[in-house]
């Protein structure tokens, strides 16, 4: 197996709450669904969530940490997904030991990934301190989630400016929790107004949807089941874009049908 | 200006906040990305606008030093409409010293 062709990828936001962990699992059991072998680190040690949302918070015994220093083996520590073995959960630590792994661990234990596995991905802490900093070390590229939301926005232009400086690319955009009848009142940022600003490509746009908190009530990623929500369409979609699939993307102002629709759009053309 | 911010208008409502959004996180970025604080581009304004207006008269009410972002370009913009030059005109080289100076 070629380790060379592993995709190490970060998923970062800077703010905290905009849907790093979700995006995370979901991409991580579409991926695994698509038969790539993936890997899902949660580098997030000292508030670790990636396991609840995946329901497997009961399975875990041993973290990179007893990896690292040789209390334990690689496979040991994985926590395979029961309905998709493609599928693995790396927890990089627990709360209990907060200062001990440093860039180099990540490395090390992201290397030790890519002899298995054709995607790590790697849940980044929110902030840009030193936990961001331990889970860039490990990545080559990076999905950056946003919200329209302006503080949102300016984190993630925060921590676009510290992967560019590392060298980190692509760098790539999802767009999360759009609400298209806000965009179409122009109470919401617009995708563009979006992109143009963070100058990122767009991975996948995904729709504000009730599901997704009912999934991380199960612990069943909305992906897993096949169901047939908007959020698991654009989470599906992300995975099949990142394997080099040409998805179109959706256009929000058109999620939205009927006369109301129509007059909103009448509403915000330019008229001088 | 859209058909909704007109209709807003005639009603006295808001206009739509999503422009708003957007205005104020381009100044915010602005600033993020080039480290300059609200504080030295407004002394920096001031300086600019004194020096140009040693050579032009200068609207100064109408005129804008502003930064702007473009895919992450950050660029100084002065926009200045000048009225007339002035003459005759200082040698460079004495202002600028007069300025150091002082």
């Amino acid at each position: 197996m070629a380790a060379a062709s592993t995709r190490y990828i970060l998923i970062c936001s800077g703010k905290g709450g905009v849907g790093k962990t979700t995006l995370t699992a979901n991409l991580g059991i579409a991926l695994a669904k698509q038969g790539a072998r993936t890997a899902v680190l949660d580098a997030d040690f000292g508030l670790r969530n990636l396991d609840l949302l995946l329901g497997l918070e009961n399975r875990i015994v041993y973290t990179a940490q007893e990896v690292l220093s040789e209390s334990c083996r690689l496979e040991q520590a994985l926590v395979k997904h029961k309905q998709e073995p493609n599928l693995a959960l790396l927890p990089a630590g627990n709360p209990r030991m907060l200062e001990w792994l440093t860039p180099d661990d990540m490395q090390k234990i992201a290397a030790m990934l890519g002899e298995h596995f054709d995607y790590v991905l790697i849940d980044a802490p929110a902030g840009i301190e030193g936990g961001f900093k331990n889970a860039m070390a490990a990545a080559r590229e990076a999905i950056v989630v946003t919200t329209p939301e302006v503080s949102a926005v300016r984190d993630a232009d925060r921590v676009i400016g510290l992967l560019n400086s590392e060298g980190v690319k692509p760098i790539q955009l999802v767009l999360n929790r759009v609400r298209p009848k806000m965009m179409a009142n122009q109470e919401m940022l617009a995708v563009s107004d979006v992109t143009d600003i963070l100058a990122l490509p767009l991975l996948g746009l995904v729709l504000e949807d009730e599901q997704v908190i009912v999934s991380t009530n199960r612990g069943e990623p909305l992906t897993l089941n096949g169901n047939g929500s908007p959020a698991a369409h654009a989470y599906t979609n992300v995975a099949r874009r990142l394997q080099g699939e040409d998805v179109p993307l959706i256009d929000p102002s058109k999620e939205r049908q009927g006369l109301r629709a129509k007059i909103g759009r009448l509403m915000q053309t330019k008229i001088f | 200006m859209t058909l909704r911010d007109v209709i807003n208008k005639l009603l006295g409502r808001q206009p739509a906040s999503a422009n708003t959004a957007k205005e104020r996180l381009q100044l915010v970025l602005a600033h993020d990305r080039s480290d300059l604080n609200p504080e030295l581009l407004q002394q920096m304004r001031r300086e600019i606008l004194e020096v140009v207006s040693r050579y032009v008269e200068i609207d100064i009410e109408e005129g804008d030093v502003t930064l702007e972002t473009e895919d992450r370009v950050t660029a100084l913009v002065a926009n200045l409409p000048i009225r007339r030059a002035k003459l005759p005109a200082p040698s460079p080289e004495a202002s600028l010293e007069a300025k150091v100076g002082s």
